[in-house]
């Protein structure tokens, strides 16, 4: 089953067409959470809202997860260990406020983290893998140094 | 035994929230932490700490800053943390501003997302907070400090 996400907060037609379009080639189960917007989907039903514990259960269930560059959606699916591709959103087209979704996706491709695609085919190739592998797992805890620090400054 | 001290940890919904408690999740066997945060759902996610909802504001909104600041002002004089800390976004600025007001320790932590330079809510910050941290190495000065990020493997 491939997940695909792309928060409650804003429109992402460009990205739910895109999807639209390379699910008759997945002969796979997929769920799709996302704000909704003009776009109609055709060949899958949208879920606007999913609530925290849900969205982990599925999230434990999927193969892949596939969403924007937010990074709770990133940190979620690094953690369980789970392959995730991100597709950010561009500005430039409307599609956030400013450009960091495509830095901060850029960064996390960089460093091994996420796969990135930014276009249909991209996207589509990444979708069809059915070996595509989990790249890195996190701790659910952030680093110790910074943990010491906010005690020491804390008292 | 002494009763831990009190800090309050604010972020919005989403992102900001999950990075919040990545961090406080390891601060609390040293502090009993009050959180806030403005979305019900993240109220699931504390397990039994004490939780408070507040309402969510942008820069489209800035008159609700206010009315988000008062009500953390109420909420800091009633609860009497030692520290207020934040992730982001508005919302956390506005519950640091009053914590300024307060005389108790301002702490933000920007969001990993912010990879080539500070949030516009963290650039704020910058100006009045008592520590300001950075998720990236690079966007460390001589005020903003990297100590590490939630990416701990």
């Amino acid at each position: 089953m491939i997940f695909v996400t792309t928060g409650t907060q804003e429109p992402f037609d460009r990205f739910l067409k895109i999807i639209d379009a390379i699910v008759p080639y997945l002969h796979e189960e997929i769920i799709v959470q996302a704000f909704r917007d003009i776009y109609n989907p055709k060949n899958f039903s949208l879920r606007e809202f999913i609530s925290p514990g849900e969205f982990v259960s599925i999230m434990e269930r999927s193969r892949l997860v596939v969403s924007h560059a937010g990074m709770g959606t990133i940190l979620s699916a690094l953690r369980m260990d789970k392959p995730i591709v991100v597709f950010p959103r561009v500005a430039a087209m409307g599609e956030h406020r400013n450009e960091h979704q495509i830095e901060s996706a850029n960064k996390m491709y960089d460093m091994g983290y996420v796969y990135l695609a930014s276009d249909e085919n991209a996207l589509k190739s990444y979708m069809l893998k059915k070996d595509i592998q989990p790249l890195k797992k996190i701790d659910n805890k952030a680093s110790d140094s910074l943990i010491n620090s906010l005690v020491d400054f804390i008292g | 035994m002494t009763e831990k001290q009190k800090i309050m940890a604010v972020a919005s919904v989403g992102g900001h929230f999950v990075q919040l408690l990545t961090i406080t999740k390891a601060l609390e066997k040293h502090y009993e932490i009050i959180y806030c945060s403005t979305h019900d759902n993240c109220r699931d996610l504390v397990g039994e700490r004490e939780y408070y909802l507040m309402e969510d504001f942008n820069r489209k909104t800035p008159w609700k800053l206010m009315a988000g600041f008062i009500k953390q002002v109420r909420m800091i004089k009633e609860k009497r943390p030692v520290a207020v800390i934040s992730t982001g976004a508005a919302p956390g600025l506005a519950a640091l501003m009053a914590a300024r007001v307060c005389g108790v320790k301002t702490i933000w932590i920007d969001s990993i997302a912010n990879v080539q330079r500070l949030s516009a809510s963290g650039r704020i910050a910058r100006m009045f907070v008592s520590r300001i941290y950075t998720q990236w190495p690079a966007l460390a000065d001589g005020k903003v400090i990297y100590a590490g990020n939630v990416l701990n493997q």
